[in-house]
């Protein structure tokens, strides 16, 4: 987890130069000292506030919310709003008229109708294979960025950020005007003349998991470069003195050595990508089996918020065993001494 | 009546008058951490105006018995006093003692002169005399004309006089100094050294100094409180502590040294014999010492105190024979090692007075070691 | 041997940004089309910047967004920070494993489970409680800090881990009680990264579509849902109109940004000559 929070912290280091000179400004202007004073004479219990707020809502809005869910996939529909039951039903006046509504049956549901387990393994399979194609694209860029020269690879990673800070959803949308009948890349490939008809490929697997790979690519790029631009270069010279040929030792000291960088990278676009709603809808088919889709579409369009809960349930723990496999190994690596 | 003249050593040295009261007293002092015993039941008294230094491996202790007097840490058991005053429940922004660290942690936001007046700002004391204090106190560390600059725009040398203005400006009853010159290169640190105890004597401000370089502490402190595995082990004069160190860790500790293990077999109150296997004639030590007869004891010679010679000594005892194993030249003086008939490597250094030796000394060649009666100390394990 | 392997980076380097920013020029040149077909070209024109700034649907949503992203950011930058602080300094009090799991699983987590668990805490308590009564603004404000509080936590964190902490020590040494160490030395050596973490939170805001379209209620559109709803539809000049206004505020946003670090890192350079020679 830790390399991921750097991964993520890394997304900001560009603004922070900016930031640090704006701040530099501001620390003339706010009156901190007088804050301060203020502050003591009210005699704030500082410490006890600062750890209460956070976790205050942080429980309130992030782990009860799991609860309701949780809940609630046990739970019968009915049309009212909320279009659940209660779990738990007064009948009468006493005690023993209590009525248990737990239904068990929405997991059944989810187990016995062959559309959600496919949605599951269909959406595992795209993220992997996604990922796979990220990490291949995305490892030569971060190993030529990492190998370039000083001045360059701050200005190389700058612009692996700067897609970020746009619209995700208007990168996405900028494949739908290339990959439709009439769209960019049709309309060069028929100028090349390497077809003679347009291809269909948007709403196609395809474009899906053109849309991840694209999108996911810096998430791939900026763990990779961190571990990458750490190794030492004279491993390398140690390895080639030894009498190694360059692409060995590639494979047996460098791809060993960004170990941390490709399980933090492959993680960062896979557990996303299962979940990921936007590109599937966008650039999928309309009979994409995503299971965000899925997800999604019982909600809003079915209203069928016990079985949409059932589905964020079982998403979770699908998603459980990666996060959790891939803390443990980060934690291992740390205890080494790596990192 | 007329006051009694007060013993001018006692003034110097204020550890040899049983009347006089300690500054900072620490008594009995434990620290844990979790299962680890960082501190372990120390007592030590240190005096007005005093240099003190504590002296130690890495993770023997001294940092956070230094922490402990700024603050930082609480003791598990056992009560500090400074001038007198328990600082138990005494937090670090309230005690008079300040502390310049290792890091110098000087405040990257501000300039000099704000680092240097933060102290008196807390205070809340008025512009004016902050800015008058702050600008004697740069004069007093010859920075005066850096005030305005931040302190990455100075070097290591001159961070390491902001830090200690910083420090000095509330004028402390007691500054802490954890490896105050740990950050200079080594001819720097050498003029650094000679100018903290110029600062120290002018000012009379009592400095308690956490270090683990054995030089600076013989240069700078008036007494040395050598630490290990969380205790003091021996507390005295940088000339007693390598003179007369009273167990073998501080005799390796402190410089080079050579130890034999022995018995004793004469034991006189003016002097004692000891019987060592590894030599071939027994040990006379020309002063008393107090142990046990019959027990397992060491004596520790230095090895400079070692005298070598081509042929055999006058002498009936103190000598042994051996054969040179080692040269190394170190330009002001030369190192030998010789191995003794037992086995034994004894180390023995030769100032290199003349360009050219008379006796002229080679490997393989066999010598002839002596030693004065008043070199061999004994020391317990 | 040596020119091969500079050949191969070099052409992965122009291959890759090409794959990334192909995509986003296609839009800025399009929304310069005088064709209505948006993909076809069909001379240059500005009317689909005339469209969008007719479009009040869109400058709503957009006003709307940016609330949001400016109230989110400002909660969150101040919930983070605090949580921060007591994750890297306050050492193992209790419940600390559950505040750094609740802090860093919202990183990882897939937006429709986010969006869904909180829709359903809020329709708990708008029905235990009253409050919040109806989903809006107020409702993804609450949602989006829920979110993004965990970006500003991991970035304080990071950043609290890697100061010295002797500095802390020092200014409670020459006698500043806890508040004023760290409003006078702790917050200005952390704040470029709570500034960092603050545009991040807006960011993260104004990108959002999928948990505020659970927690939105009618009326209450963000730019990124009335997006969402016209791109379903196909492609449209106005949307590549504002795309490219989008990318051109970044674009100067990060070359400013990119300026002022290489001139601070000149000027540090000189300082550090400048003391060195001084010795």
């Amino acid at each position: 987890m830790k390399l991921e929070q750097q991964v993520r912290a890394s997304r900001v280091a560009g603004f922070s130069a900016a930031v640090q000179f704006i701040l530099q400004v501001f620390h003339y202007i706010v009156p901190y000292h007088w804050v301060a004073s203020r502050l003591a004479r009210w005699g704030v219990k500082g410490q006890r506030l600062v750890v209460a707020l956070p976790y205050l809502w942080l429980l309130l809005f992030f782990f009860i919310p799991f609860l309701i869910v949780l809940k609630i996939s046990f739970s019968l529909t009915q049309l009212s709003m909320p279009p659940y039951q209660p779990l738990v039903q007064w009948t009468g006046e006493q005690l023993n008229q209590l009525r248990l509504n737990i239904n068990p049956g929405n997991f059944q549901y989810l187990w016995q109708d062959s559309l959600y387990l496919d949605a599951f393994l269909n959406s595992i399979k795209v993220a992997g294979i996604a990922t796979l194609i990220t990490l291949l694209i995305g490892y030569p860029m971060a190993y030529a960025i990492a190998r370039s020269s000083v001045q360059w690879r701050g200005v190389l990673m700058m612009m692996v950020i700067l897609p970020f800070w746009t619209s995700f959803l208007l990168r996405v949308y900028a494949w739908i005007g290339i990959l439709k009948n009439n769209g960019l890349l049709n309309n060069f490939l028929l100028w090349l003349g390497v077809i003679d008809e347009p291809m269909v490929m948007l709403q196609t697997n395809f474009a899906v998991y053109l849309g991840i790979v694209y999108s996911y690519l810096p998430f791939m790029i900026m763990p990779l470069y961190a571990t990458l631009e750490k190794m030492d270069l004279t491993l390398l010279e140690a390895a080639k003195d030894l009498g190694c040929r360059p692409l060995r030792a590639f494979l047996t000291i460098t791809v060993p050595l960004s170990m941390p960088g490709i399980v933090a990278g492959c993680m960062l676009v896979f557990i996303p990508a299962v979940g990921e709603f936007v590109i599937p809808s966008l650039l999928g088919p309309s009979d994409s089996l995503m299971i965000g889709k899925v997800l999604w579409t019982e909600f809003f369009n079915n209203r069928d918020w016990p079985v949409a809960s059932a589905v964020a349930i079982a998403l979770l723990l699908v998603l459980v065993v990666p996060m959790v496999c891939f803390q443990r190994a980060q934690a291992r690596t740390a205890e080494a001494g790596e990192a | 009546m007329a006051p009694t003249p007060i013993d001018p050593v006692f003034v110097r040295e204020p550890w040899h008058d049983p009347k006089a009261e300690p500054y900072i007293r620490i008594e009995q002092v434990t620290k844990r951490f979790g299962e680890f015993v960082a501190v372990n039941e120390v007592s030590l008294n240190i005096y007005r105006s005093e240099l003190f230094c504590l002296l130690g491996g890495s993770g023997c202790g001294k940092t956070t018995l230094l922490r402990m007097l700024a603050g930082f840490e609480q003791p598990s058991s056992g009560k500090i006093f400074i001038d007198g005053v328990d600082m138990s429940d005494i937090p670090p922004y309230e005690r008079p003692v300040n502390m310049m660290f290792q890091s110098y942690a000087l405040f990257p936001h501000m300039t000099v002169e704000q680092n240097v007046g933060f102290g008196l700002k807390m205070e809340a004391k008025p512009k004016s005399e902050i800015a008058d204090r702050v600008a004697d106190m740069l004069k007093l560390v010859s920075m005066s004309q850096y005030g305005k600059r931040k302190p990455h725009q100075l070097s290591g040398g001159q961070r390491q006089r902001v830090a200690l203005a910083r420090a000095l400006i509330k004028q402390p009853k007691l500054l802490l100094l954890d490896e105050p010159l740990g950050a200079l290169d080594k001819k720097l640190r050498e003029h650094t050294q000679f100018e903290l105890v110029n600062l120290q004597e002018k000012l009379g401000v009592t400095f308690v100094v956490v270090t683990h370089d054995q030089e600076e502490a013989m240069t700078l402190a008036t007494r040395i409180g050598v630490m290990d595995h969380g205790r003091i082990v021996q507390v005295g004069t940088p000339k007693e502590i390598y003179e007369f160190p009273q167990s073998k860790f501080v005799a390796e500790f402190i410089g080079s040294v050579n130890v034999f293990e022995g018995q004793l077999i004469d034991d006189q109150s003016d002097h004692v014999r000891v019987a060592c296997p590894e030599l071939d004639c027994p040990v006379y030590i020309s002063h008393g010492i107090s142990s046990a007869p019959k027990a397992t004891l060491w004596v520790a010679i230095r090895p400079e105190k070692i005298e070598l010679s081509l042929v055999p000594p006058a002498q009936q005892e103190n000598w042994a024979r051996g054969v040179i194993k080692e040269i190394a030249y170190l330009g002001d003086l030369s190192v030998f090692l010789i191995r003794l008939n037992s086995g034994k490597t004894v180390r023995v250094t030769r100032p290199n007075r003349w360009r050219h030796e008379d006796e002229h000394m080679t490997w393989e060649q066999e010598v002839f070691l002596h030693w004065h009666d008043t070199s061999p100390v004994v020391v317990s394990a | 041997m040596k020119s091969r392997t500079a050949w191969f980076r070099l052409s992965s380097l122009v291959l890759g940004f090409a794959f990334l920013y192909i995509p986003i020029l296609s839009l800025v040149v399009y929304s310069f089309n005088k064709s209505k077909l948006v993909t076809v070209w069909g001379g240059f024109s500005t009317q689909g910047y005339g469209k969008l700034f007719e479009n009040t649907q869109i400058l709503d949503a957009a006003g709307l967004s940016l609330r949001i992203a400016a109230i989110n950011a400002t909660g969150a930058t101040i919930l983070g920070t605090f949580a921060g602080i007591a994750l890297a300094r306050f050492g193992q009090f209790r419940g600390r494993t559950l505040l750094s799991g609740m802090t860093t699983a919202p990183l990882v987590m897939p937006d429709v489970i986010t969006g869904l668990s909180l829709l359903l805490m809020f329709v708990a308590m708008e029905q235990a409680l009253g409050w919040p009564a109806g989903r809006g603004m107020t409702t993804i404000t609450i949602a989006h800090i829920t979110l993004t509080l965990s970006y500003v936590t991991v970035i304080v964190q990071s950043r609290l881990a890697s100061m010295d902490i002797a500095l802390e020590e020092a200014a409670m040494d020459l006698g500043a009680r806890p508040v004023k160490v760290f409003l006078l030395v702790t917050l200005p050596i952390i704040a470029p990264a709570l500034a960092s973490g603050w545009l991040l939170a807006f960011t993260i805001s104004l990108d959002d579509m999928v948990i505020a379209s659970f927690v939105s209620g009618p009326g209450s559109s963000t730019l990124p849902m009335v997006i969402y709803s016209k791109v379903r539809l196909g492609v449209s000049p106005d949307i590549n109109a504002l795309a490219t206004i989008m990318v051109g505020l970044v674009t100067v946003g990060v070359l400013l940004t990119g300026y002022l670090m290489f001139r601070r890192d000149r000027l540090r350079q000189r300082d550090r000559q400048l003391s060195e020679s001084l010795g």
